[in-house]
């Protein structure tokens, strides 16, 4: 176990992590701007896998499925807010969390009926599904496109939040809704654009997954435990809060696995335990 | 008079005519995962059972119920119940997960209801939990991974690390391979067991595995992880060679692991390109009626079917007749000679180590061994 062991699981470490930021952010953002407990997001995942492999199937063409996977999980997301989400905003989080829940499996059983039961495989295009060789190790390069991919989207986020007039809608309407919409910021509209592009990252985590891992009827129930503990120990609604529980849970979890694999999938929790009783609104929650 | 006894004989011939197709009936329960996890496996056992039972024309003999345990101890019980105590059936065949048949198994020894296994390996099954009730003629966990490992150190391998899920059936395979593996003069530097159904991740398993230092690395997944595992261990382009219990690169899903599966040696009770007559008329039987190339749990449920009605034609009426006709069952399929050990109930049948290659763009299975009649041990079993 020398020096390259460790950069090695480190590279898997913040491979896993960004999956869950890309994952994590759609959902904290949407939890935090609209009070909107969305679980069936984990759903919206799994369709951008399946998607990505019928489209890769149906061109030949990975980076056409790449672009095309979120923009159709979007449009589905779109229907989606417009049949059930929208109705259901002022319902309570105890009926938000049945009815999205409920379409989990709804989703489950129509991805079953569409596709199948059988895992399904998406080949790394093949201008990356060669090894990089460097610092004495060699590391699969669509590997480090993912992690590539997760610091673009935290950075541009970052950018966006925190530097654009839409940024400062978005995080004013965070703070506090009612009195962003008295000073003429159309919360409703902002609502639905956030809630998209929550959709599309959802999509865009699950056409980047599917390589690595297969795509299963089973892939989004197993990301979203995970993917709320993300939201949880970071606080929800904020970025920074997604980008530390993601790095927090990515690195617990991997180097749970190579130092401590018997106590690795109780780690976790424990941590989750502990933000909950010393720090129940996150580490970084949006509102101070 | 001579009327009224004419029109008897019409009555009474009537009657056996009636009678005849109720006295041929045997009422089967399947009791499989159509929903969840193994749905995939309980539809490929459910073909392969009908093919067997349509094959020989006898689909009028036998009422099929169907009951979805998914994959879950409780729900295959109650099922269980339904079946035996509602529907009344003759005779059960199915169960895929290990965890079911256990939670079963109690309730099918004192209903004395007969029960083919047609999936689940667990080495109890067949050993200290048997019953004369139970028969298995789809493999034990044991009866797999042990000669390979005899196999693995007789043909140079001298060290290996082991991974594999941390349930039931990861333990069983992993044991009684390294314990075998050892016997014959190798040596485990290394085992790790990961979180059941929750590893997606192999990477770090994969770096730790490189780093032992081993030979070989020998593992056992199956279905979405042997997917995932397969083509990770691809994609870090590791040089160390890698073994497993055949599930690893099953036919079923094989073509989604991809490139990465070309050169894992694994070892399997049925690989489809078997070159015996047996095997090459049930391949195309089966391809011509099902449009995919046979699985392993496709045979499975193929051979439940032609072990029951084997067992049917022994005299086998009810329940009782059934369990003690099963036992004796003994015949070759696609597999190759099969019989039933009666001393554990458990199947006897060869052992194919073979190669996942490619051949004319498509993942295909090359035989490289064949390990006869594996027998399992007759551990702790009393009848």
């Amino acid at each position: 176990m020398d020096a390259s062991f460790w950069l090695l699981q480190c590279l898997n470490a913040m491979q896993y992590s960004m999956l869950l930021f890309l994952l994590s952010i759609g959902l904290t953002v949407i939890f935090g701007l609209m009070h909107f407990v969305n679980l069936a997001h984990a759903s919206l995942y799994m369709l951008g896998a399946y998607f990505g492999i019928s489209v890769s199937a149906m061109t030949g063409q990975f980076w056409l499925a790449f672009m095309l996977s979120p923009i159709i999980v979007t449009c589905i997301g779109a229907v989606l807010y417009f049949t059930l989400i929208d109705r259901m905003r002022g319902a309570g989080p105890m009926n938000q969390v049945l009815v999205t829940f409920g379409l989990i499996f709804v989703i489950l059983d129509l991805v079953r009926l569409g596709w199948g039961d059988i895992a399904l495989g998406l080949e790394a295009p093949a201008e990356l599904s060669h090894t990089v060789s460097f610092w004495g190790i060699s590391y699969p390069a669509y590997r480090l496109f993912i992690i590539a991919l997760g610091l673009v989207v935290m950075i541009s986020m970052w950018v966006v939040l925190r530097r654009t007039q839409i940024g400062a809608m978005i995080r004013a309407s965070v703070e506090n809704a009612d009195m962003a919409a008295s000073l003429g910021i159309n919360v409703g509209r902002l609502f639905f654009l956030v809630f998209c592009f929550g959709c599309a990252l959802a999509g865009l985590a699950g056409v980047a997954a599917a390589p690595i891992f297969s795509a299963t009827t089973t892939m989004g129930i197993t990301i979203l435990i995970p993917t709320l503990i993300v939201v949880v120990i970071g606080g929800l609604g904020s970025l920074e809060g997604a980008i530390t529980g993601s790095l927090i849970i990515g690195f617990l979890e991997t180097f749970g696995a190579v130092l401590l694999p018997s106590l690795s999938a109780v780690l976790t929790y424990m941590l989750l335990a502990a933000v909950l009783v010393f720090r129940p609104q996150g580490l970084i929650p949006a509102r101070g | 008079m001579k009327s009224i006894l004419k029109n008897l004989v019409v009555i009474g011939g009537l009657a056996v005519g009636i009678h005849m197709p109720a006295f041929a009936d045997t009422k089967v329960g399947l009791v499989l995962p159509y929903t969840g996890t193994y749905a995939a496996l309980g539809n490929a056992i459910t073909e392969g059972f009908n093919m067997a039972i349509d094959e020989a024309g006898r689909s009028d003999e036998f009422t099929i119920i169907t009951e979805d345990t998914e994959a879950k101890p409780p729900v295959g019980l109650a099922k269980a119940r339904k079946l035996v105590l509602q529907d009344k059936v003759d005779v059960m065949v199915g169960v895929v997960s290990s965890g079911v048949l256990g939670a079963m198994r109690d309730f099918v020894h004192q209903a004395e209801v007969p029960l083919i296994v047609a999936n689940a390996g667990n080495n109890l099954a067949t050993g200290e939990n048997c019953s004369p009730y139970i028969v298995r003629v789809s493999f034990s966990n044991g009866q797999i991974n042990r000669p390979m490992g005899t196999w693995m150190a007789e043909n140079g391998v001298k060290t290996v690390y082991t991974l594999a899920p941390d349930y039931s059936a990861g333990h069983q395979m992993i044991s009684s391979f390294s314990a075998a593996f050892t016997a014959a003069g190798g040596e485990v530097l290394g085992s790790e067991f990961t979180p059941f159904g929750q590893t997606k991740d192999f990477g770090p398993y994969l770096a730790n595995a490189q780093a032992s230092g081993a030979e070989a690395i020998f593992v056992f997944y199956a279905g979405g992880g042997a997917i995932n595992f397969v083509k990770q261990y691809g994609s870090f382009d590791i040089k160390t060679p890698l073994y497993g219990s055949g599930f690893l690169t099953s036919p079923l899903y094989v073509a989604a692991e991809g490139e990465a599966a070309i050169g894992v040696r694994a070892s399997l009770h049925y690989i489809p390109t078997l070159e015996t007559p047996e095997n090459k008329a049930f391949v195309e039987a089966f391809m011509a009626r099902y449009g995919t190339m046979p699985s392993e749990y496709s045979v499975q449920g193929y051979d439940a079917g032609l072990a029951l009605m084997a067992a049917v034609d022994q005299g086998g009426t009810d329940s009782q007749s059934i369990a003690a006709a099963l036992p004796k069952v003994s015949y070759v399929g696609p597999r190759g000679a099969l019989e039933i050990d009666p001393a554990t109930n458990n199947i006897v049948q060869n052992i194919y180590v073979y190669d996942t290659v490619m051949e004319n763009g498509a993942l295909t299975q090359k035989l490289i061994d064949t390990i006869s009649s594996v027998r399992d041990d007759v551990a702790g079993c009393q009848m």
